[in-house]
């Protein structure tokens, strides 16, 4: 019996041994078949949860769906702050930025190759205007005359909402106010045509959930078509031969994987499962060893977001604006992004990150402990003393955690007051912010399009978003009179007087700026540092050789 | 025979009446719903969405529906897929737990009665400390870290299996179904190795056994014929559940290897407040636990008449 055993035990491991031989690293890295097939394989965080461009909300959504779907304009591949043409071939816009005829081209088509045309988007419209179908981005149509009367309910009649197909292929856009930045909002998911026709086969125009947008049944206007959804898996997407730019088109695919544990996609990138990781996939560790000895690997670049700490004004200490000044003077960022996050995020000198054309990042929050001491004197707390004890709540995340040990060090440090740090899953945590039940809580905010108003907006009296308790009527007046402020330059000058007024009695901690850090094979082209990550697949090319990792 | 399995599936109904009760209600007490964004969606919208899914009805008649769903095996819709239904969700995910769980039964099975076997027949002796020994460090070594390990030799290093995804990876020589199951399987196997171990040393003492020898009977036949069908029986016992266990997905090990597969959409349901989906998941999960049971049962009676009574 034991000679048997051993037997068996010598054959498995010879059999084994054999087995690792003859196979081991002989095969062609799935990158590399991928480079030689013109195929993309990139990761996109989390699953999206619909491809529905109505019921879109998140990053993994909006770059999937940006492959399937075009609008009016599309995205400029080398500078977010321009936009090139989409359906729409040109356009052209009054005085003051309030009407917008945009003449859509005659050879855009759909995937099924019906012609692409000026009611295929007033239907789109009119279907995300329709309160029943509970469309989550739909306040940003709400920029269209009489658009919120309508989803409301004041206006059933659709002709009187500011959109008019003025032939098959003329499309005009009526707003509430001179908005010169349309151009950049319209690139948002909820801004897309759909092929009505479709839509309507699947169920009704306001019915959440059909069929349409499973593989064989979506019908797109992009440049690429989806051919397999395997749900947490992979999303395959193949050129579409009826895309009006096709021949412009240097891929013939893109797979999109969900991977949510960060070191198994460090693992995938590294076994050349992936071009690309998605925007934040790198773990915080990692990225000095990437820095340091595969730089080539590592895309580093600023990004429209800013990681702040949301403020309850209404809690005692934190109701004085000297106090929540203070509070952002004694945070040295430099410090922290230097020591601690180490991807080279910018410090938070202001709400709104930098890279808004025409608007330069405003320069106010800066480490000056000396006047935060002062302050925090002059407030009644001369060094912490009475001041009550609150605490930072964040999201269960080590990353999230370990910020808030460093700035709760450097309050004790310099302003001697001291505060907790409550984790909640972050369900529980979304839902204590809403219902104010917070002192300090972390959020980042992630601009829709390229203009300061993304970031400005959210604090007016009354935003679902502003649950801070902050309110100042001068702040809601700057606000309104920007959005009626047809010339640029004014508008902006309104919008920094009104960031500038939010940045004297913060309801806010300003941090830092968010940076995009990605792995990318050197294969891919034309994958360039955008402020917004979002890239314009049409224009990314794979080209060998591929370096080895 | 017939009588215990109609009993047993009797049984069932009582038994999952009172799983999808708790659970229900205890899915509506966390706080936070399935709608609760980074992004604040408008109050009306929040509005639309609850009463589409009929989330603003009082909770008794949010029960008394769901019971009714329950009945008919219609978990209704799910929040975060959103075309697909909780059935959907099942269908496509169970598949692929099934497979790595299968397999991974297999080889926990197969290593962990070998192993206390041979332990057992040689005890105190080097067959028997140096498979004990293998067994501990596997209990002592849980499976995030024996997946990661894995990932790193035979994916990373040796490419041999995919270190992430299910679909479309035939670059590689093991298909991915290898290392999620070699990750559970030997976990489980280090269970079985030391049950099955103890329950032969106890039946290798036995008359019975003594009895065998004296009368000449071979050594391989007494253990395999006669020792291993009395000490198996606490090994049977174990295996119901842990098969149910297995089949239904570990998150861990589908999380480390990027699996698509029931275990995963158990816990994200929870972390989504997808209702539906957890109800579902917890329902299918009680079934394939009680039938599992009962097959371990049904297979404990036709090893040991003592528990046919």
């Amino acid at each position: 019996m034991k000679k048997m055993l051993l037997g068996i035990l010598i054959l498995f491991v010879a059999g084994g041994l054999w087995f690792l031989t003859a196979h081991s690293a002989k095969h062609e890295r799935m990158v590399d078949e991928a480079t030689r097939k013109k195929i993309l394989l990139m990761h996109e965080g989390t699953e999206p949860r619909t491809l529905d461009p109505a019921l879109s909300q998140g990053v993994p959504e909006h770059h999937t769906i940006m492959a399937l779907m075009e609008g009016l304009v599309s995205y400029n591949p080398d500078d977010q702050n321009k936009d090139d043409p989409g359906v729409a071939d040109h356009w052209e816009h009054n005085a003051d930025y309030s009407v917008w005829d945009f003449y859509l081209r005659n050879n855009a088509r759909w995937s099924n190759g019906d012609p692409v045309t000026a009611n295929d988007f007033i239907f789109a419209y009119k279907r995300n205007l329709t309160s029943t179908l509970g469309s989550p981005y739909v306040d940003l149509l709400f920029i269209l005359k009489n658009a919120r009367e309508y989803f409301e309910g004041k206006i059933k009649d659709f002709g009187q909402v500011g959109v008019k197909a003025i032939d098959s292929h003329h499309l005009r856009l009526e707003l509430i106010g001179p908005t010169p930045y349309l151009l950049s909002d319209l690139v948002n998911d909820i801004w897309f045509p759909v092929h009505p026709a479709t839509i309507l086969k699947f169920g009704r125009m306001d019915e959440r959930d059909t069929k349409w947008t499973r593989p064989g049944n979506y019908v797109g206007n992009g440049a690429f078509q989806l051919k397999v959804w395997k749900p947490n898996d992979v999303i395959e997407m193949v050129k579409n031969p009826n895309y009006w730019d096709a021949a412009n088109v240097k891929l013939n695919g893109i797979n999109i994987y969900s991977i949510e544990n960060e070191d198994t996609l460090l693992n995938a990138f590294r076994a050349g499962q992936l071009h690309l990781t998605w925007g934040s996939g790198v773990p915080l560790d990692k990225v000095p060893y990437y820095r340091r000895v595969h730089p080539e690997l590592l895309q580093l670049c600023p990004y429209q977001g800013v990681y702040f700490y949301k403020i309850n004004v209404e809690r005692k200490g934190l109701d004085n604006p000297k106090v929540r000044l203070a509070l952002n003077l004694a945070i040295d960022r430099k410090a922290l992004i230097k020591n601690v996050l180490r991807r080279g995020e910018l410090p938070a000198t202001g709400v709104t990150p930098p890279g808004m054309a025409g608007y330069p990042v405003l320069d106010v929050m800066h480490y000056d402990p000396k006047r935060a001491r002062k302050l925090m004197a002059e407030a009644g707390f001369p060094n912490g003393k009475g001041f009550p004890k609150f605490d930072i709540l964040t999201n269960t995340n080590q990353a999230h955690r370990i910020v808030a040990e460093v700035i709760q060090q450097m309050w004790k440090t310099e302003l001697n007051i001291n505060v907790g740090i409550v984790n909640q899953e972050w369900k529980v945590f979304m839902d204590s912010q809403n219902s104010m039940n917070y002192d300090l809580s972390r959020l980042g905010w992630i601009g829709d399009f390229m203009d300061p108003v993304t970031f400005l907006g959210i604090w007016t009296t009354g935003n679902g978003n502003n649950n801070t308790h902050w309110s100042n009527p001068v702040y809601d007046q700057l606000l309104a009179k920007a959005a009626v402020t047809g010339d640029p330059k004014e508008r902006m000058g309104i919008l920094r007087q009104a960031e500038q007024l939010f940045l004297s009695e913060p309801p806010v901690v300003l941090i830092y700026y968010y940076t995009t850090v990605r792995l990318k094979d050197p294969s891919v082209r034309n994958w360039n540092d955008l402020a917004e990550d979002d890239h314009n697949y049409k224009y990314i090319d794979l080209v060998f050789p591929s370096s080895k990792k | 025979m017939i009588k215990l399995i109609f009993w047993r599936l009797l049984q069932l109904i009582p038994v999952l009446w009172i799983l999808v009760t708790l659970t229900f209600f205890m899915s509506k007490s966390i706080p936070g719903g399935p709608f609760t964004m980074e992004r604040q969606a408008s109050p009306e919208v929040i509005k639309q969405l609850n009463a589409y899914y009929g989330l603003d009805k009082p909770v008794w008649q949010q029960y008394i529906d769901y019971l009714e769903h329950v009945a008919r095996f219609d978990f209704g819709p799910s929040y975060s897929y959103q075309t697909e239904t909780v059935n959907d969700v099942i269908a496509r995910s169970f598949p692929i737990s099934f497979q790595i769980g299968a397999l991974a039964f297999f080889i926990s099975v197969i290593l962990g009665i070998s192993a206390g076997s041979v332990a057992a027949v040689n005890r105190n002796t080097l067959w028997d400390y140096i498979p004990m020994a293998v067994v501990m460090l596997g209990i002592c070594v849980p499976t995030f870290v024996v997946g990661p390990i894995l990932s790193l030799v035979f994916g990373l290093k040796w490419q041999l299996a995919p270190v992430s995804g299910w679909y479309g990876l035939e670059y590689t020589p093991l298909p991915p179904v290898v290392m999620p199951a070699v990750t559970l399987g030997c976990f489980y196997s280090a269970n079985i190795a030391r049950l099955s171990r103890a329950g032969m040393l106890e039946v290798l003492h036995q008359d019975f056994i003594r009895t065998a020898r004296s009368k000449g009977v071979p050594e391989n036949q007494i253990v395999i014929k006669h020792a291993m069908r009395g000490g198996l029986i606490p090994v049977v016992a174990l295996l119901g559940p842990l098969f149910a266990d297995l089949l239904s997905g570990s998150f861990v090990v589908e999380k480390i290897f990027n699996v698509p597969g029931l275990g995963q959409e158990f816990i994200k349901s929870v972390f989504n407040r997808d209702y539906p989906l957890i109800m579902g998941t917890v329902a299918f999960f009680g079934v394939l636990l009680v039938l599992m049971n009962l097959g371990s049962d049904l297979l404990m009676a036709t090893m040991d008449p003592r528990s046919r009574m």
